[in-house]
């Protein structure tokens, strides 16, 4: 009896820790490989004293930062306050769970996963809401409202987009998401779709030139300006860990995941988790890339690209791509 | 109970495991880091000043709107799911049944449009 | 099973007392959070019931979207909760009638216990607890079997859309608005004039 129910729930336990454990540390090396790119656009070295190459940068920086004093403000809601970056932190990590690396290797197979992904991504805008109204100040309170109003106009058009992918699926399931392009990655029949998709995941995950609710020059640090230690670590972690749950998700609903880019000799050798890796860190590079060379957008610019552009482009794809599967036969 | 359901309880471990890490170096936080509060350090940040009134003031309606229309093609997008998997089966009929039912939905969001609620300045 | 049932009272009982949180918190932000507390648990109550679509859905559109508006309410709108307490044991009576009216209901309903015989929707054809998605088999009937249902909800969110913008939008005077068009289809020939300005004179602009 009790040896059914506990080496079953070790091996869960243990599967969770080997996924969530390289994410924080990818986390890690995202945030220096952020600031060697950046540098090396800019002409200018980058972190390069910390161990090796300033490999050790990041690492050194959670340190220092969870060794200082964690200032709650006297006038803030102090729970909510506490709170914010905690359900933060668990809902960029809690998508991890229903992604596939490679075939079978996947913690939980639910048959809804496109949906679960959707939906926890639907919650992230709750951590910046309550962290802005809980500190009672004036800059985390606006930063707070501007990313609620951008997160929640840039849902619908990722909603469209997963509906146009699904259309061509007939799954909700991840890994037949995957398997279903095995013939050629989404990518290139929904080609406009993929750069929806992409967008829509900056504006999503707060990323420049989407990142007016913690824009340095208007409003100080956005929401996170009253944060300090290792809640504001925790809100650092949850940006970047979900930045990469991002790209896993575009690898997964265009790249063809695991998948390598021809079945042939040379790419086959490869095990799946290495192309999936591969993947992300292109995807990845094209965040941080997007970051060094696009100025930052206006508010109005912004609700406008995302309400007028991408709404009604994402709703006629939706239409075209659904008449022309049932037209042509090809529905799954 | 279905096999299915089976695959559900990762996630609920999942969920324990990264609110555990996340409490965790909250509080981890609290025992190492140094604890000096003093009045200025706990006030809310406006660049040096004193905070003139309270931060959370009214704010523009509009934010109500975006959240109200929001809803609407969540719901929208909520109806797509099942109709995107399904497709193959329901055939043609299910095809402009949902597309009747787009239809219905591009007209508000047409109207919307042109009665500007979609105009941010 | 021993697992299913520990999940179905942790779940069940934290929904429960969530759900009591949001009528006895004093500040109205922490009913909203209890609230979305008790909706995420009950979507884990419908994925026990191994409603996975439902559970998804109640996450999606509830919790992602009705609560954030919630929110947005109770957060930015600066009403004074304290003077809006005052009610409270005028109301009391009343809500406690409405509440006993719910109650006996429910309790009526279990008592006969008819819920597959008077209903309108026929469950004798639905699969039980199959491993055929659920999400598959709600879509092969909404959109052909209850076309007009289906309908009917696109008209009420039409009409959703339409009042919210009446009665939210106000046009405002004074404000600049970028035009595109105007921008984009700027040339030298409209933008700028030229003008001979003789000498030792001004010229008014």
């Amino acid at each position: 009896m009790i040896n059914s129910i506990l080496i079953p729930g070790l091996i869960i336990i243990a599967q969770i820790l080997a996924i969530i454990v390289p994410v924080l540390i990818s986390v890690a090396f995202l945030v220096y490989a952020e600031r060697k790119i950046l540098a090396l656009i800019q002409l200018r070295k980058g972190p390069n004293v910390v161990g090796p190459f300033g490999l050790l940068q990041s690492f050194a920086d959670a340190l220092k930062l969870i060794t200082k004093e964690n200032i709650i403000p006297s006038n803030s809601n102090k729970m909510v306050f506490l709170l914010a970056p905690i359900i933060t932190m668990v809902l960029s990590l809690a998508g991890w769970a229903v992604i596939p690396f490679a075939p079978g290797w996947v913690v939980s197979d639910i048959n809804v996963g496109i949906m679960y992904l959707f939906a926890i991504s639907s919650l992230a805008v709750y951590g910046v809401i309550m962290a802005g109204w809980s500190s009672n100040s004036k800059y985390p309170f606006l930063g707070a409202l501007r990313s609620a109003a951008q997160m929640v106009s840039y849902e619908v058009s990722i909603g469209f987009v997963i509906i146009t992918v699904l259309l061509c699926v007939g799954s909700l399931n991840l890994t037949k998401i995957v398997e279903a392009q095995e013939t050629v990655w989404f990518a290139i029949p929904l080609l406009p779709m993929f750069i929806v998709f992409f967008i829509s995941a900056l504006a999503e995950t707060n990323r420049l030139p989407f990142d007016l609710p913690e824009d340095e020059s208007s409003l100080v640090a956005g929401f996170t300006t009253e944060y300090s230690s290792a809640s504001f670590v925790l809100f650092f972690l949850a940006e970047y860990a979900s930045m990469i749950l991002m790209s896993a998700m575009t690898v997964i609903l265009f790249l063809g995941g695991w998948l390598p880019p021809f079945d042939v000799f040379p790419f086959n050798i490869l095990p799946g988790i290495v192309w999936f890796i591969l993947k992300i860190i292109f995807i990845l590079f094209l965040f941080l890339w997007v970051r060094g060379t696009f100025p930052r957008y206006r508010y109005d610019q912004l609700m406008r690209l995302g309400w007028k552009v991408f709404l009604p482009l994402s709703l006629l794809w939706v239409v075209l791509t659904s008449g022309f599967l049932v037209i042509f036969n090809l529905v799954p | 109970m279905a096999s299915f359901l089976l695959e559900y309880l990762p996630i609920l471990f999942f969920v324990f495991i990264a609110l555990a890490i996340a409490i965790g170096m909250t509080t981890l936080s609290f025992v190492i880091g140094s604890s000096k509060p003093d009045r200025e350090k706990l006030s809310a940040y406006e660049c040096g000043f004193e905070a003139f009134d309270d931060a959370r003031g009214r704010f523009d309606v509009r934010f109500y709107l975006v959240a109200i229309l929001f809803i609407i093609f969540d719901l929208e997008v909520a109806f797509l799911f099942p109709w995107a998997i399904s497709l193959g089966k329901i055939g043609i009929y299910g095809f402009w049944s949902m597309m009747f039912f787009l239809l219905i939905l591009t007209i508000g969001f047409v109207y919307e449009w042109k009665k500007g609620a979609l105009e941010w300045e | 099973m021993f697992v299913y049932t520990i999940s179905f009272y942790f779940f069940s009982i934290i929904a429960i007392l969530s759900a009591l949180m949001v009528i006895s918190a004093k500040n109205p932000v922490h009913s909203v959070l209890f609230l979305i507390l008790s909706f995420v648990n009950t979507s884990a109550l419908f994925v026990l019931l191994g409603a996975e679509f439902l559970a998804m859905i109640l996450i999606v559109v509830y919790v992602g979207a009705v609560a954030v508006l919630f929110l947005f309410v109770v957060m930015m709108l600066d009403i004074n909760f304290i003077k809006l307490r005052e009610g409270f044991l005028q109301y009391l009576p009343f809500g406690v009638l409405l509440g006993l009216v719910l109650l006996i209901e429910l309790g009526m309903l279990f008592y006969t216990n008819n819920f597959s015989e008077n209903n309108l929707v026929d469950f004798s054809n639905l699969p039980k607890f199959s491993d055929v998605e659920n999400t598959k088999i709600l879509g092969n009937v909404l959109y052909t079997d209850y076309f007009y249902l289906f309908q009917i909800s696109g008209i009420i969110l039409l009409i959703a859309m339409i009042g919210s913008i009446v009665l939210t939008l106000r046009e405002r005077s004074g404000v600049k608005k970028q035009k595109i068009y105007n921008q984009v289809h700027l040339n030298s020939k409209n933008a700028i004039e030229k003008k001979k300005i003789e000498l030792g004179k001004g010229i008014d602009v």
